[in-house]
């Protein structure tokens, strides 16, 4: 579907204020906001009582742990944190003012379900997708991951569009495990590129981790070997043109071996007449195949939840229980029922009360988070922060590739979400904790803040110039509106949310002690809420 | 509702009371907290985690550190490669070809050594130093070579190895008891790019990067000064963001959000406290803001010479230019001179405060520079890259000075005599550093990888610098 609103800062920020006045003409006092259903909301913006959401499946599993541990679930977020919290989730990307207001203003009862079924269908979905994909297939131009760039972007191309077009995973992951080829012309070839080791034991552990989210490497030495003969038989070799490659099925390699053996301990004998990949292809893909669907639930909970229901999510092990082994069973089951439809299993968990609680506990009790008694605080991955600072702020990042000659240099309308290659970069994602690309281990990812980090958003000329030269803070100064118009308008585009009483206070207390110095005041506005929690996590 | 509603209520209600009382009352109780976090029962200053102390953190269990010489390196990175006979390897003898104008040598203040023409004041200064004339690892692409010379390894491989700097910063930084809020590896000003950085070590070691210009009026450091800013607006921001932290309040206790005010607070340090002012220049006599020479190298020198004091184990120079394919000798007549200053005043002022003992300098690029001048168009008297030998200087730390290492063959264009490998030097600064050569470093996937290559990882090798310790 098209976007409502429009997509530039000045516009979103005008729509905003028009919104902002009508709020304040509908309420002349703040408290009286009829469309917000929360009974207390001037003192907790982020609950409700309301029952917006019903139980579902996943629900009466979750809840279940939590009453055998005692455990009180928290309350369902309100409707302004669930806006930006299944926008950022699925997109990748801010709600606009206007997109936040007209939810939150919203009377449908089912207005929850609409958005979730709305935003699975945009292109910010397949974008953001796409990007935590390539980092699990480790899609990167150079060192130590060597696709080259053109390879890089067409496999990125190729897997962001199976996403956009909801390409049943099973096929997906047949796809890329049994394609021959070449790495230009026929993408998911690069699969079997993209690994710092292309040795068979290499190949088995980069299988095993993508697609049964296991540590191969840890296997006994026996089990690794039954399993890398599948792969003894692929082989490369280059062309006339320039950084091709052709990855191809090669009975005749050196070290090929006459059969493998499965995971589950049986052998199969490699006939000649079929490429072993597509052996174990049908073994792995077999719904019946313990590992494989069990692999991809875990991961896209854990996307969803910060944590895999079995954590690490790409450490399944008998030693290494899920949380919750009755809802991961029944996850698969549904995954499988649905024909291995990935956005299916997103609806189902995004239209869950679990994931839709505030992230406010009930109680200190550390058993709460891991059993997914409330929504677990995170901050955004840098990619997702950067680019909702540059549309906030109405600018660009530069992203360049270093390595290798000539520079690769993208335009300067760029979002990093939907960057195609993990060699192209700027400071700013690698201060973030962008992940390399070097392994696709999902701890790759480091959100945990750091103190260079906090310097560089309160502090830095990169922000500061930013918020300088945004028109949200250039025509604040002079645009006629009310503090209370202005301060609403910055609210809804920073946060999502309208301001409460007190913080409207607070504010207006700050114009006054600027008196004189709107501009910074209003500067200072936008600093603070770019740097609160609220803003820099998933909340 | 939750304690913690009850909580902001009654706050809430304090506010009613007293309207100002808003004012003071949210951010002191939001203080309170910090200060609770931070100045734990054991009364322990817990402010040194520059990156994050992850509870899995990846740092050894045991430090491997060895009785250390040196305390810090400060390595001045020619970066682009300088040419290596018209700085400490010269060659008047290979006649116009390969000396072009630059055809003297000038004896320096130990016997039986000589130097370019354009570097007197470190003539002056090489009792303090030892020059390397043999370095070699034969690779002529700026990335790959800087990669080479700064880790050791071999560059092609399928791992991406962490340089000298960010292994000194696993094992001189904070999980080695440094505690200081300044980070343990400092960029001036901008950073080499990833092929010299932290590799799989990961970001927690990687290099803070400065930016700005030290030899400006004031040294505006990325996101410790921030231009037009004062530091009384600087507080009322700072107000304004604790006042307007709404979900911190619903959430107190909560882990990530500590670390976060963690990281405000070391941030604050730096912004408006005492640890920030080491990058004031202004503190400086202005005699010895000229003897270092007042452009950015120079004051860069100064730079690091206080960041060492300080304690900062690691601090890098990156200092570009000396990719000279053309104009060649007229950029060694103008950059030369600058060199000369910084880096002479450098070695003097160190041993002047007594750093130079713990202190080892470092001075090489990627690699040296075609000895044969190409006259030809379009370079017209340049020099191309040329990694099959160069130079390097090391100095302080327990490195002895007035020394030559090996030597180039007459015309500068291959090792004659006791070849240096990267990884031989690198070695040997760390053994002056007290880091293990044998040390495991800590890779994401449980391989077995030491602070320094050996043969075993089919990198060459011809022993550490043993004539220099």
């Amino acid at each position: 579907m098209r976007r409502r609103g429009t997509n530039s800062c000045a516009g979103a920020w005008r729509v905003a204020a028009r919104l902002g006045c009508m709020a304040a003409i509908l309420g002349a006092n703040t408290s009286t906001f009829a469309a917000e259903p929360n009974p207390l909301p001037q003192l907790n913006p982020f609950e409700t009582d309301a029952l917006c959401t019903p139980r579902n499946v996943v629900d009466e599993l979750v809840e279940r742990r939590l009453r055998e541990l005692g455990l009180k679930p928290a309350k369902l977020c309100s409707d302004a944190v669930f806006v930006r919290r299944v926008f950022l989730e699925t997109t990748g990307t801010l709600p606009t003012a206007p997109e936040a207001a007209a939810f939150i203003q919203s009377r449908d009862p089912d207005k929850r379900r609409a958005l979730i079924d709305r935003l699975l269908e945009r292109e910010e979905f397949a974008d953001y997708q796409a990007m935590r994909w390539s980092d699990a297939l480790r899609i990167k131009a150079e060192f130590p991951i060597n696709l080259w760039p053109n390879a890089a972007q067409t496999y990125h191309r190729w897997v962001r569009a199976a996403l956009r077009d909801n390409m049943p995973y099973d096929a997906f992951a047949r796809e890329l495990l049994t394609a021959s080829g070449s790495n230009f012309r026929v993408p998911p070839v690069n699969f079997w590129r993209a690994t710092q080791n292309r040795e068979p034991v290499g190949l088995a552990q980069t299988v095993a981790l993508t697609f049964m989210g296991t540590r191969a490497e840890r296997w006994p030495s026996n089990k690794l070997a039954g399993l890398a003969a599948f792969f003894s038989q692929v082989g490369y070799k280059s062309t006339g043109e320039w950084k091709e490659e052709i990855v191809f099925w090669n009975p005749a390699a050196s070290n090929a071996a006459p059969s493998g053996v499965l995971p589950n301990g049986k052998t199969v004998v490699f006939d000649g007449q079929r490429d072993p990949r597509a052996l174990f292809a049908d073994w792995l893909v077999d719904p019946k195949n313990p590992w494989f669907t069990r692999a991809v639930v875990n991961r896209i909970w854990a996307w969803l939840f910060g944590r895999g229901i079995v954590h690490e999510p790409d450490d399944l092990r008998p030693d290494n229980p899920p949380s919750h082994p009755d809802l991961l069973a029944r996850l698969e089951v549904e995954l499988i029922a649905a024909r291995y439809d990935l956005k299916q299993l997103y609806r189902l968990i995004l239209n869950s009360q679990t994931w839709q609680r505030s992230c406010i506990p009930t109680s200190n009790d550390p058993r709460a988070e891991i059993h997914f008694a409330h929504y677990p605080l995170r901050r955004l991955d840098a990619e997702v922060l950067i680019d909702a600072i540059c549309r906030l702020t109405g600018s660009g990042e530069k992203y360049t590739s270093a390595i290798p000659e000539p520079f690769t240099v993208m335009p300067a309308d760029q979002r990093a979400v939907a960057l195609p290659d993990g060699s192209v970069t700027s400071p700013f994602l690698e201060l973030f904790g962008r992940p390399p690309r070097d392994t696709g281990l999902f701890a790759e990812r480091n959100n945990r803040i750091t103190a260079a980090q906090r310097l560089h958003l309160l502090n830095s000329s990169h922000i500061q110039r930013k918020l300088e030269d945004s028109p949200l803070v250039r025509n604040l100064g002079r645009s006629g509106q009310s503090p209370r118009e202005i301060i609403q308008g910055v609210y809804l585009a920073i946060l999502s949310r309208y301001p409460t009483d007190a913080e409207l206070k607070t504010v207006a207390e700050h114009f006054r002690a600027g008196a004189g110095r709107s501009r910074e005041a209003a500067l200072d506005l936008a600093w603070a809420l770019l740097n609160s929690p609220e803003f820099l996590f998933q909340h | 509702m939750s304690t913690h509603n009850a909580q902001y209520q009654q706050l809430r209600q304090l506010a009613a009371d007293d309207p100002t009382g808003l004012l003071a009352a949210l951010p002191l109780s939001r203080r309170e907290a910090l200060r609770r976090c931070l100045f734990g029962a054991a009364g322990l200053f817990l402010l040194n985690g520059w990156g994050l102390r992850a509870a899995e953190s990846r740092a050894p269990a045991a430090v491997p550190l060895k009785p250390a010489r040196a305390r810090s390196v400060i390595q001045i990175w020619m970066w682009g490669g300088p040419a290596h006979l018209d700085t400490f390897d010269p060659k008047p003898d290979a006649g116009y070809d390969y000396c072009g104008p630059l055809n003297k040598a000038i004896p320096t203040c130990v016997d039986g050594i000589q130097i370019g023409e354009l570097l007197p004041e470190l003539a002056r200064q090489a009792d303090k130093f030892a020059i390397i004339r043999s370095m070699t690892h034969g690779n002529n692409g700026h990335e790959t070579a800087s990669y080479i010379v700064q880790t050791g390894r071999l560059a092609g491989g399928r791992d991406v190895f962490p340089c000298a700097g960010a292994v000194t910063a696993l094992f001189k930084g904070y999980d080695a008891g440094y505690t200081g809020l300044i980070p343990p590896y400092i960029v001036l000003t901008e950073p080499q790019g990833r092929f010299s950085e932290a590799g799989f070590l990961g970001s927690r070691y990687k290099p803070f990067a400065t930016g700005g210009d030290p030899a400006a009026t004031r040294f505006y450091v990325e996101g410790v000064v921030a231009r037009g800013i004062s530091d009384e607006r600087q507080r009322a921001r700072r107000e304004l963001l604790h006042r307007l932290n709404t979900l911190g309040e619903f959430l107190p206790g909560n882990a990530s959000l500590k670390t976060l005010y963690e990281s405000e607070e070391q941030a604050y340090n730096l912004i408006l406290g005492d640890a920030g002012k080491v990058f004031d220049l202004s503190q400086e006599k202005d005699e010895l803001r000229d003897r270092y020479g007042r452009n950015t190298f120079g004051q860069s020198c100064l730079m690091a010479r206080r960041l060492v004091e300080r304690g900062v184990p690691w601090v890098t120079i990156n200092y570009k230019g000396w990719d000279t394919h053309k104009q060649h000798f007229q950029t060694m007549r103008r950059r030369l001179p600058e060199l000369d200053k910084g880096f002479a005043t450098l070695l003097q002022d160190l041993a002047d405060r007594g750093l130079l003992d713990t202190t080892i300098v470092w001075w090489s690029g990627e690699f040296g520079r075609t000895p044969r001048v190409q006259w030809e168009a379009p370079w017209n008297g340049g020099r191309n890259h040329w990694g099959r030998v160069f130079s390097a200087v090391v100095a302080g730390g327990g490195f002895k000075g007035g020394r030559v290492v090996g030597a180039s063959d007459n015309r500068g264009e291959e090792v004659k005599d006791r070849p240096v490998y990267p990884a031989d030097l690198i070695a040997t600064m760390y053994e002056l550093l007290g880091i293990d050569p044998d040390a495991k470093l800590p890779h994401p996937q449980g391989l077995e990888v030491r602070a320094v290559p050996g043969e075993r990882d089919g990198v060459p090798r011809a022993g550490k610098l043993v004539e220099l310790l």
